[in-house]
């Protein structure tokens, strides 16, 4: 999210930049003015004026400060009362609660792991899947699509972004679980399933949930948004830049490679970061796949957790040291967010830096 | 300058004549918890409001949720799948009264068995939950199913993954049935499913999708999804010995030999109960109300509401798949509850 304003800040800054200058001249045109007939413009109407505005700018000052204070307020809120709730269940079980397996909610044994392992290796295989594709969706639409599918095909793929997550669940449940049992577990696991090395990652019962199922629909609900953002920020590369490669003779490729990709990359992380970001926060759609069986998962096909869905399924009749456990939980994403984020801030510092500017 | 300030006064007295109007019809009746009996106590409050114009709203957030409510009380009465002891409700002044009645029914996903033709007992359904009893071609369900051709398929376990009354009712009957699954798993709203097979499914329409998509399922839902998605159940061994397949009528049965003036509270827990027609996995959901309510004209709605829900609300009850009190537990309520409740 920090990054998609990341992206509208810049854009903000020419805009600002543009006012700036516009402003400027304004300003020194009125300054001509003054200068030239002095006695007449400073009169006590404008100083009137010249306070009203004075006012005014200090107010609207005020008031958007407040509401940018208000957003840090709300955030510093919700860590303190997440912490707050979770206290109890950091207490007891310590940093020991991170890695131990186990959640048993009668005996009030706790664990994050399996949720853990569940929210990142779901979020991960979504990633490696739409990300290459929301790569090659970008640069079909921004190099090589003719003019009139491209405004189509855009407007398609922000409709899908549009989606909300419920409907991605339901279709996971009933339309893709039947199908991603009988038409890739059972030939994946017939083909891998005997493997050294890998076999085990396609052991298990092929009923169409798990954690492989879950990462797939998350790679669908997360694809429009990387290339929404991939695309967006294809285009403006300059296009002298762009054409002056074309013109030395390199590929579409090349130029995506060379020109395109290196002038983008800050854009490019955080689309992805982005689509990070929803795939580890998502719920419903997980819920609904991921097969909510609070055990580690074995295999690619064995049901999981993940942070987000044992939330959703379990706030309803915790109680206890189950419910400041949920707010642990809550808290943990919270951080794992974070530290993506910050994450991906640091690569694209540290790639700066490395191209010297 | 001037009519704009008339006009301006005139909408803020006509803002805040509307909004006393509307406080003055919105006798409106708040509870919250649980989801189980929820199409009822909506059906109820629907009737009510066209009969009364007095509006219910209440809201299924589940049984723990409803006693958290209750307590900060926000709500006139909380409700609650699992019944508070008589201990709790002395604590903080509450009493306690069953309003519905239903059952829980476990249902599979098994070719060439038709709907109450698979019977198993307690203990097998336990150990098939226990993943002890793995495949369907097992002998002990064999031996309880001679002439039948059973399948050689894993059991796949269905269970909720939302934390759910229906959960406790279920696991309630296998603590009473099983030694096993009261020493390693025992009841809650939630457990840690034993079978290593076993899945989740979001709400009881989560459940019923898995069950009748995964060949070999076995799951457990309210009996209203039993009827509406036309689902394969099972027919149960009860306290008596008989086996018996899921209605109103075996529901009734189990409630009618409950003892519930036994408990305080009338917390009686209805699994595996007497009586050679009473389904074995039958429960009632639960109503908590302040016997000194912060607000009484509110709580005297609500008693109202239950009062002719009682009354008249038997048949949307039956339509709905669950099962009205008899009347002489209500009477009993009205007589030995109600009035604890200051009015």
């Amino acid at each position: 999210m920090s990054v998609g304003s990341m992206q509208s800040a810049d854009g903000f800054l020419i805009f600002k930049k543009q006012g700036v200058s516009m402003s400027l001249e304004s300003v020194m045109n009125s300054h001509h003015q003054l200068l030239q007939e002095p006695s007449q413009m400073v009169s006590s109407d404008m100083v009137a004026i010249a306070k009203k505005q004075r006012v005014q700018d200090f107010f609207f000052h005020r008031v958007t400060q407040a509401f940018s204070l208000l957003v840090l307020v709300a955030l510093l809120g919700i860590i303190i009362s997440l912490f707050v709730n979770a206290w109890p269940t950091f207490q007891k079980f310590g940093v020991h609660f991170l890695w131990h397996v186990e959640w048993d909610i009668i005996n009030e044994d706790f664990g994050a792991a399996i949720a853990i392992v569940g929210t990142v290796a779901s979020a991960g295989i979504a990633l490696l899947i739409s990300v290459p594709l929301a790569f090659g969706v970008a640069v079909f639409l921004t190099e090589t699509c003719p003019v009139w599918l491209r405004r189509p095909l855009g407007t398609s793929i922000e409709l899908l972004a549009a989606v909300p997550s419920i409907i991605y669940g339901m279709f996971g449940l009933f339309v893709f679980a039947p199908l991603f049992a009988d038409h890739l577990q059972v030939p994946l696991q017939k083909i891998l399933g005997g493997m050294p090395l890998v076999g085990f990652l396609f052991g298990g019962a092929t009923n169409g949930m798990g954690i492989l199922a879950a990462g797939i629909v998350l790679a669908f609900m997360v694809l429009p948004f990387v290339a929404a953002v991939m695309r967006d920020v294809f285009e403006i590369t300059p296009p002298i830049l762009r054409e002056s490669a074309y013109g030395l003779g390199c590929t579409t490729w090349e130029v995506v490679r060379q020109v395109v990709l290196p002038y983008t990359q800050k854009g490019v992380v955080g689309g992805i970061m982005l689509g990070l970001g929803r795939a580890l926060g998502e719920t419903m759609a997980v819920t609904f796949v991921i097969g909510n069986a609070n055990r580690m998962p074995t295999s690619l096909f064995s049901p999981g957790t993940s942070i987000a869905s044992v939330l959703a399924n379990e706030f309803g009749e915790a109680e206890n040291l189950h419910f400041s456990t949920l707010f642990a939980l809550g808290f943990l994403l919270f951080v794992i967010t974070f530290v993506v984020l910050a994450l991906a801030k640091m690569m694209i510092l540290r790639a700066e830096k490395a191209k010297g500017n | 300058m001037n009519s704009k300030r008339n006009f301006i006064k005139s909408v803020a007295a006509a803002a805040m004549a509307t909004l006393t109007m509307g406080s003055a019809f919105a006798a409106d009746i708040t509870g919250a918890g649980a989801t189980f009996p929820f199409p009822i106590y909506a059906k109820w409050a629907e009737a009510y409001k066209a009969a009364t114009g007095n509006g219910l709203n209440y809201q299924s957030i589940g049984s723990s949720g409803g006693i958290r409510q209750i307590k900060a009380k926000t709500v006139t009465f909380g409700a609650t799948d699992a019944p508070l002891s008589g201990e709790d409700l002395d604590k903080e002044g509450l009493v306690q009264f069953p309003a519905i009645i239903g059952g829980t029914v476990p249902v599979v996903n098994l070719e060439g068995f038709k709907p109450g033709e698979l019977r198993v007992t307690g203990p097998v359904l336990a150990d098939m939950f226990l993943g002890k009893i793995a495949n369907w071609n097992d002998p002990k369900i064999a031996a309880l199913n001679p002439g039948k051709k059973l399948p050689d398929q894993t059991i796949t376990i269905v269970h909720r993954a939302d934390g759910s009354g229906t959960t406790f009712n279920f696991t309630d009957y296998l603590t009473a049935v099983s030694k096993d699954w009261s020493s390693t798993v025992g009841k809650g709203a939630a457990v840690k499913w034993p079978a290593p097979t076993s899945v989740g499914g979001k709400g009881n329409e989560g459940v019923a999708a898995n069950v009748n998509r995964v060949k070999g399922a076995l799951g457990y839902v309210e009996y209203a999804y039993v009827k509406k998605n036309n689902m394969t159940f099972m027919q149960l061994q009860n306290a008596d010995g008989k086996y018996v397949a899921p209605d109103d009528l075996t529901f009734a049965s189990a409630a009618a030999g409950a003892d519930w003036m036994s408990v305080p509270g009338m917390g009686v827990s209805m699994v595996n109960a007497k009586g050679a027609a009473s389904w074995p996995i039958s429960t009632a959901s639960f109503i908590l109300m302040y016997k000194q309510p912060s607000d009484k004209v509110a709580a005297a709605e609500a008693l109202k509401f239950f009062d002719w829900a009682f009354l008249n609300g038997k048949k949307m009850a039956t339509d709905l798949d669950y099962v009205a009190l008899p009347d002489g537990l209500t009477t009993q309520i009205r007589a030995k509850v109600w009035t604890q409740i200051q009015k």
